[in-house]
Formats: C-alpha cells, sequence, structure tokens
C-alpha cells in the first residue's frame, strides 16, 4: 500500500517588509554599493516553503573612539586602526563587512563625553572613507542621543542610513529626524514581543512608515539567554509571515558587543583553548543561532567570525555552489 | 474576524429607497463608509422591496463602481442571488446563502463552484429553523459535506447557526453558542462560522452591550466572521480585546491603535 505523505508545507500570506539601506550617486547618496534586506515569504532558509529574496547580511563594528575595551583577541585585527573611524571601517570593509556600523561609544555623558559636532564629523569621516551603507547607533544615553542625532542625521542626510535605536520611552526626535533626513530607523524592545510591537506602533503614530523600519528586540550571546531572544524572533517572524503588519519587520541583531562580553569568550583561561579561536568561534556560533531565528542584520566584530558567519550564509541560501 | 457588513439591505429606510428610484449615492456612501471602517465584505441584499433580479444587478455594479471591497450577494432567491454574481467584476464573492434543503445545496453549490465564490450555509432546512443543538449541527454538517464533495476547501464555507432574538428565543442563543462549538470540529482546518449579528438584539433594550456581549462569548467558542455593523467602534473595539484574549494577535499597550489602524488599512 502506498502511503500518502501529508503535505505540511506552510503558506503565508504576508511577505516581510524590504527594507533598503545606503543610497549611491543615482539616488541622491555617495554609496558604491547598497543593502536590501527582508522580503521573505517564508521562515528562515526554508526555501521549500517560499521565496528569500535577500540573504541575511553582516555589518562590522566601529566605534568614534578606540575601542580600549575590547578583548585582545578581536582588538587585534584593528589595533593599528582604532585610533581613527575611517580607517577602523575601511579594514572592515577589508574583512568582508557589507555594512558599517559605527557606534558613538565616545558621546557617553559617563565616558570620554564626545559633542555632537564630534560625533557628525566621525559619522562623515566613516562615510567618507568607505562606499558601504551605515549604521549609526547612538551611545544608549537618551539625553545625550537626543542632542547627538540630529547633527549626525543632518550630516548624512541623502545617505539612506540605518539609525538606531528607538525605544517605548524614547523615540520622538530620532523618529522625527529619521522622517525629515529619509533615515531608516532601528525600533528597539527588551527581549519583549508585546514592547516590540509597541514601539513600532509608537514610530507609525508619530508618522513614520512601517515598511522603513528595523526591528532589534536586543540581544544575548550565545549561553547567555539566547534562548529567550530566539523565541521572541521567532514569534515575531511567524506574526508578521501571517499577516501583523505592526510585526512584519526584518531583524537585527548585535552581536559583537554581546560576545565579547562573555567569559567564554574572553577570559584567559588556557583550558577552554586558545582565546584568538575561542572568542571567534562563540561569536560565529552565535550568529549562526540568530540566523536560524531569522536575523536579517547581524552586527559582529571579529573578521574570523564573519568570515565563517558569511559562508554559512551564503551555504544556507544554496549560494556557495553546492 | 471576518467582517461583513451588513448597511446595504432594502431593509434599511435609504437603501430600500434608493433601490426604488434608482439612486446611487446613499449605496456608494454606505460602501465607503463601511469599506473605510474595515469590513472585508459588503453584504449586498434588495430585500422585499424588489424581486426583480436586474434591481441585485444594479445594487452590485453600484457597490462595485464605489469601492474595492469584496462583495457579499444576499437573497433567499436563487435567480436573485445569479444576476449578483453575474454582475460582479471579478472580485472575491460570497453567496449569502444556501440552506440545507436539497434543492437549494443543489442550485446554490454549483453556482459556488463556477463562480470560485465562498457560500455561507444556514443550518435551516425544509422544516424551517432549527430549535435545538442537533437539528444546527445535522444541517451544517450536511451543508459542509455537500460543499466539499463539490471541490470547494472549508476556506471557502461558512457555517451560518441562526442566531435568533434573544428577547423572543432566549434559549436559542445558548444553543448557538454550543452548535458554533461543534462546527469548529468538523474539519481541521474547520470551516468559517458566521452570523447575522444585529439579529440578537432585536427590539431588545442595551442593543450594544447585548451584541458586544454575544459576540466575545462566541468568538470564544470559536466564530469567526459576521454580518454586522462594522461602523459600531465599541463593537469592534470588543473584537480586537477578544483577538488578544483568544492569543490571535499579539499583545500592545497601544493594540487598539494598531486594530484600528489595520481596519482603515483593509478599507
Amino acid at each position: 500500500m502506498e502511503l500518502k505523505i501529508p503535505e505540511v508545507k506552510q503558506r503565508w500570506p504576508n511577505p516581510i517588509n524590504t527594507v533598503k539601506i545606503g543610497a549611491t550617486r543615482d539616488e541622491g547618496g555617495t554609496r558604491t554599493s547598497t543593502v536590501t534586506v527582508g522580503g521573505a515569504t517564508s521562515l528562515p532558509f526554508y526555501h521549500f516553503e517560499g521565496t528569500i529574496p535577500h540573504p541575511p547580511v553582516v555589518a562590522m563594528e566601529v566605534w568614534d573612539i578606540p575601542g580600549e575595551e575590547w578583548p585582545e583577541a578581536v582588538k587585534e585585527p584593528f589595533a593599528d586602526v582604532m585610533h581613527d573611524p575611517g580607517e577602523w571601517a575601511k579594514r572592515c570593509v577589508e574583512y568582508g563587512a557589507e555594512l558599517v556600523c559605527l557606534r558613538l561609544k565616545g558621546c557617553d555623558p559617563n565616558g570620554a563625553n564626545k559633542s555632537p559636532e564630534e560625533a557628525a564629523r566621525a559619522a562623515r569621516r566613516v562615510l567618507e572613507s568607505v562606499g558601504v551603507p551605515l549604521i549609526i547607533w547612538g551611545c544608549g544615553n537618551d539625553e545625550k542621543d537626543n542632542e547627538v542625532f540630529p547633527l549626525v542625521a543632518e550630516a548624512v542626510a541623502g545617505e539612506n542610513c540605518l539609525l538606531g535605536t528607538i525605544t517605548e520611552d524614547n523615540y520622538k526626535t530620532l523618529t522625527a529626524l529619521c522622517t525629515a533626513y529619509k533615515h531608516k530607523l532601528i525600533a528597539e524592545s527588551p527581549v519583549d514581543i508585546n514592547i516590540a510591537k509597541q514601539v513600532n506602533i509608537l514610530a507609525l503614530d508619530a508618522g513614520f512608515k512601517l515598511e522603513d523600519i528595523v526591528i532589534f528586540p536586543q540581544s544575548g550571546a550565545l549561553g547567555y539567554g539566547i534562548e529567550y531572544v530566539y523565541s521572541i524572533m521567532e514569534r515575531t517572524r511567524i506574526a508578521g509571515l501571517k499577516g501583523d503588519k505592526v510585526m512584519a519587520m526584518p531583524i537585527l541583531c548585535d552581536i559583537g558587543i554581546e560576545v565579547w562580553g562573555v567569559k567564554e569568550a574572553k577570559a584567559p583561561v588556557p583550558e577552554w583553548g586558545d582565546p584568538k579561536l575561542r572568542g571567534p568561534l562563540w561569536e560565529a556560533t552565535t550568529a549562526y543561532v540568530y540566523l536560524l531565528a531569522g536575523a536579517d542584520i547581524l552586527i559582529m566584530r571579529h573578521p574570523e567570525a564573519v568570515r565563517a558567519t558569511k559562508a554559512t550564509i551564503a551555504k544556507l541560501m544554496g549560494l556557495d555552489g553546492r | 474576524m471576518i467582517l461583513i457588513g451588513e448597511r446595504i439591505n432594502a431593509s434599511f429606510k435609504d437603501i430600500k429607497q434608493a433601490i426604488l428610484e434608482k439612486d446611487k449615492r446613499p449605496v456608494q456612501e454606505w460602501a465607503r463608509r463601511q469599506a473605510e471602517a474595515g469590513a472585508d465584505y459588503l453584504d449586498v441584499n434588495i430585500g422585499a422591496v424588489s424581486k426583480k433580479p436586474e434591481d441585485m444587478a444594479w445594487l452590485v455594479e453600484t457597490v462595485q463602481e464605489a469601492v474595492p471591497t469584496p462583495i457579499s450577494v444576499d437573497s433567499t432567491t436563487v435567480e436573485v442571488i445569479k444576476a449578483g454574481l453575474k454582475a460582479l467584476d471579478g472580485r472575491p464573492v460570497l453567496i449569502n446563502s444556501t440552506t440545507a434543503d436539497d434543492r437549494k445545496l443543489e442550485q446554490l453549490i454549483p453556482l459556488a463552484v463556477e463562480y470560485n465564490a465562498s457560500l455561507i450555509g444556514v443550518a435551516m432546512d425544509e422544516r424551517g429553523s432549527p430549535q435545538d443543538v442537533a437539528r444546527r449541527v445535522e444541517n451544517g454538517a450536511k451543508i459542509f459535506a455537500a460543499a466539499v464533495e463539490a471541490g470547494l476547501t472549508p476556506e471557502r464555507i461558512f457555517l451560518d447557526p441562526i442566531l435568533m432574538p434573544i428577547k423572543f428565543m432566549q434559549a436559542q442563543v445558548k444553543n448557538v453558542l454550543e452548535a458554533i462549538q461543534q462546527y469548529t470540529m468538523l474539519s481541521d482546518p474547520p470551516p468559517h462560522i458566521s452570523v447575522g449579528l444585529s439579529n440578537i438584539c432585536s427590539k431588545a433594550a442595551e442593543r450594544g452591550l447585548i451584541t458586544r456581549t454575544f459576540l466575545v462569548m462566541a468568538m470564544a467558542f470559536g466564530l469567526d466572521a459576521a454580518v454586522c455593523n462594522v461602523m459600531d467602534s465599541e463593537l469592534l473595539d470588543a473584537i480586537a480585546t477578544a483577538e488578544l484574549i483568544l492569543n490571535k494577535e499579539i499583545y500592545s499597550d497601544s493594540y487598539l491603535r494598531a486594530f484600528r489602524m489595520k481596519m482603515a488599512r483593509a478599507g
């Protein structure tokens, strides 16, 4: 007797939004390449269920001050360029970064407390040094970010950057700036799907287009709550594919900063293996988990982890020639 | 919830007048208002004012000129339904409705197949409206089986257990809830389950409250469609909240805002 295998493929009615970052000369910017994410009509890498027109991309992280606190293993590939965000960004592109994420760490009032003008200069410097699109990330102090972003958003006007982040408690300034200067927006929520939805509704209410939002549900390193983030990302993606327009955004994961803060990646414990290998492996493994959860943009640090992650993406997308 | 706007019906004076005078304005006004409120279908019914199929065709054409919303062609007369279907411009359509009466099934199911339409099956038969749960389920299952047999998928079948006025037939309302629950077990995925919602509060006081409360309870039993007043914002808020409680939508503090925006976009 022939056994009929039941049809279990899902058909999802609503594609994930497509978000383009960067603008070429023809589009009013100066980028030599742009990045497009989203557009999927299936769960991650379920090529048999739907289409995934745009593979996930890898951004690499640059600071506006030297990364003194970066662990040795991940500082070493950038040690000679960390004094200059422009040179640092170039190095990232050499290592395969499809976008550069400039983190305005130096603006932190509890740290170097750099001025908005200095932040804008750092952004211009990165912009002029590389041709890939930019992500620009605030220092995380709401008050300071709201002083810094007006100058930064204007300094990179026309370049269609991805700026972040807005949160439930601080969204008005950056949302207005992204509207005015036509940038894309990162909506952050604290590993909480209800707040993820809420932040998007707030941005929408403030007149921002849902189609210009990338969501950041926060990220955790492997071993540090990654399963919570995973399940939030999965639920978010399923809700979006099912038709919840307020949840149908590409997802960003900020991985380097998390991984290189945990002891498994950085502690000098010889019996855990060579930190030069262990750290990148921890970062690449973390990235792999987020790819499976539905990440569209990964922000990473170590060149070896980036290389491995890009190879994984190519393999999962069937682009590796096999 | 699939919301079928009830307002373009000749039992309303302005629509009756419009049909008699072939005045498009009130019809198109209600088409637009209901579409903007988020109706998934616009019910179109010439009621008792006319028996002429061409009046149904006129009504369908008039609505189509105003909005792109799918239409629910509503009549107890097969010839009138046919005229409505013929007048369609290719948009999705719902036939409202067949009963479990064999003569009705034999005519309306082939029409649903021919026009690629969805079909509402009302759980009455040649003996009239059922007064208990068992006959509601029996009639519903009969319609469902006949429609599936003819090739309609469960997503194209809407079963209506016949909602009756609480003021006059109080015991029947609970029977409707039980029938809804049983309909959900007919197949996986189940058919849609729909009621003519405004029936419940006919001639009653506290109409809004009774309607909302019933709808929310019926949703918990498995109701997922209703012919109703889509202009009733309190009703829509209750639906939005019930969908959260049933875990069909993701909660957020501004969920009502999100729901209203979704409805407005649908229109």
